[in-house]
């Protein structure tokens, strides 16, 4: 039930209240009508990770590319070493 | 990136399962709290990467399993009123309640619906004006955030016929229950990252600090969960009991403030009831004075019989971590998903199930998915 599932933002539509703030986003080629209301520096473009219908978080793509970054220095050392098995 | 099939790869997988061998002189027991993160080990074989020193326990965290029988009889009953539109996240649905479930009494008649969202359920009252729209306000921190936007929209558009009946519970309190109980195995936690997303990691640091245990937040992506048991067994192996994020993509220290405001204007927080495990104090939200009118629980007093639960399931002690699903005699002989006699056998984020659909029987191994998942 905790399952969230990051999506892109194609549109945002504002209706008055930051409660009823509204996203058009993109989750692999299907589209849903996501609030908005707890991500107030969502902007198109970005991805949000939704729970039922809300966006909990604005994705950090920095942060996202850590654990790759630190495999590739991981495996370029280890790889050299002949440890790691392919 | 996707942010998804990327922490899928079985070769990054490997990388990281070889980085906790090399770590590891000693046998550890780690408790994953959430039940996204149980499936995902069990669906991709996570258990089979590890060195054998590894002993990982699965927590409480399937909000499913731990809803009282008495609310969901309670949910049978108001879904059976012919006034009534019960909406319900469909894992709710199969949940065994005292003799019936959900699911019984939709096939007998009762206006019962599966709904994504709790917006989709205060839209059926706005459209069904001469009906009582009640919601299955079911869910730890994760989900808070929904239910009370869903209870302060209704308020603001002055709705009348929206009702939710709560069983919010909390993750902190349930930890320390299980650290506080003389059985407990765990000697380090990954603590749930959505529930993190919303509630911030701050109350963690006096749970790691009293019980001396380490608490990393994992993602719930095969990778997020190597990456969070590495740096768990690192602290073990140095004797740190620290909080750490490992999830750094989606939480924050402080969590999602905006969600956290409507959260406490909305909610407040109450002692509930665990399926399994009994009363927590302070474990969960009810809904606060000037809300109160949104109630399920006080708008339809309940006069039903008793709670019986099966005395044959032994969920509380799978979700305390003491027992695994395929050391219960009845796993897959007399509980299985289409007749389950309990809980964690429905949900799709209860241990049972995942054993049960993921083919981890009597100690033999499940088949792996990861490569599978990763080319998908």
């Amino acid at each position: 039930m905790c399952l969230a599932v990051p999506g892109r933002i194609i549109e945002i539509i504002d209706r008055g209240d930051i409660a009823f703030r509204v996203g058009n986003v993109d989750f692999g080629g299907i589209r849903k009508e996501v609030n908005l209301a707890y991500t107030p520096e969502a902007e198109v473009g970005r991805y949000v990770l939704v729970h039922v219908g809300f966006a909990i978080s604005v994705i950090d793509e920095e942060e996202a590319k850590r654990v790759f970054e630190y495999l590739e220095q991981m495996g370029a050392v280890k790889e050299e070493l002949g440890e790691i098995p392919q | 990136m996707k942010f998804l099939s990327e922490y899928r790869d079985p070769k990054a997988a490997e990388r990281l399962a070889a980085a906790i061998r090399q770590k590891v002189t000693r046998p550890w027991t780690i408790m994953e709290i959430c039940g996204g993160q149980t499936h995902t080990i069990v669906k991709s074989g996570l258990e089979d990467l590890l060195p054998k020193e590894i002993t990982l326990v699965h927590g409480p965290g399937c909000p499913v399993c731990v809803t009282p029988i008495e609310l969901i009889d309670k949910a049978v009953a108001i879904a059976k009123r012919p006034d009534a539109i019960f909406c319900s996240f469909g894992d709710m649905l199969r949940v065994p309640g005292s003799s019936k479930s959900l699911f019984d009494a939709k096939a007998e008649g009762a206006d019962v619906r599966i709904v994504y969202s709790p917006l989709d359920a205060l839209k059926l009252a706005k459209a069904n004006p001469a009906k009582q729209v009640v919601f299955f306000a079911v869910g730890f921190e994760t989900t808070a955030p929904a239910n009370a936007m869903a209870v302060w929209q209704a308020d603001h558009d002055g709705v009348e016929n929206f009702f939710i009946l709560v069983s919010h519970v909390l993750v902190p309190p349930a930890m320390e229950a299980l650290l506080s109980s003389e059985q407990c195995v765990v000697q380090g936690f990954l603590a749930a990252g959505h529930v993190c997303t919303v509630m911030g990691f701050e109350e963690y640091f006096p749970i790691a600090e009293k019980y001396k245990v380490p608490i990393v937040v994992t993602g719930f992506e095969p990778l997020d969960l190597l990456e969070g048991i590495y740096m768990s067994v690192i602290q073990l192996e140095e004797g740190r009991h620290q909080v750490e994020n490992q999830y750094t993509r989606a939480v924050r220290r402080e969590g999602n403030r905006p969600a956290q405001k409507t959260i406490s204007e909305v909610f407040e927080i109450t002692p509930r009831q665990w399926r399994g495990l009994g009363e927590i104090p302070a474990s969960g939200f009810q809904l606060r004075g000037r809300f109160q009118k949104y109630d399920a629980n006080q708008r339809f007093p309940f006069t039903g019989e008793p709670a019986k639960e099966s005395p044959e399931c032994i969920s509380g002690l799978i979700l305390q971590g003491l027992k695994k699903p395929h050391e219960c005699a009845a796993f897959a002989v007399k509980c299985t998903p289409e007749n389950p006699l309990g809980a964690p056998m429905v949900s799709t984020e209860g241990a049972c199930a995942a054993y049960y659909h993921y083919g981890r029987r009597e100690n033999q191994s499940p088949q792996p998915e990861l490569s599978g998942s990763a080319r998908r």
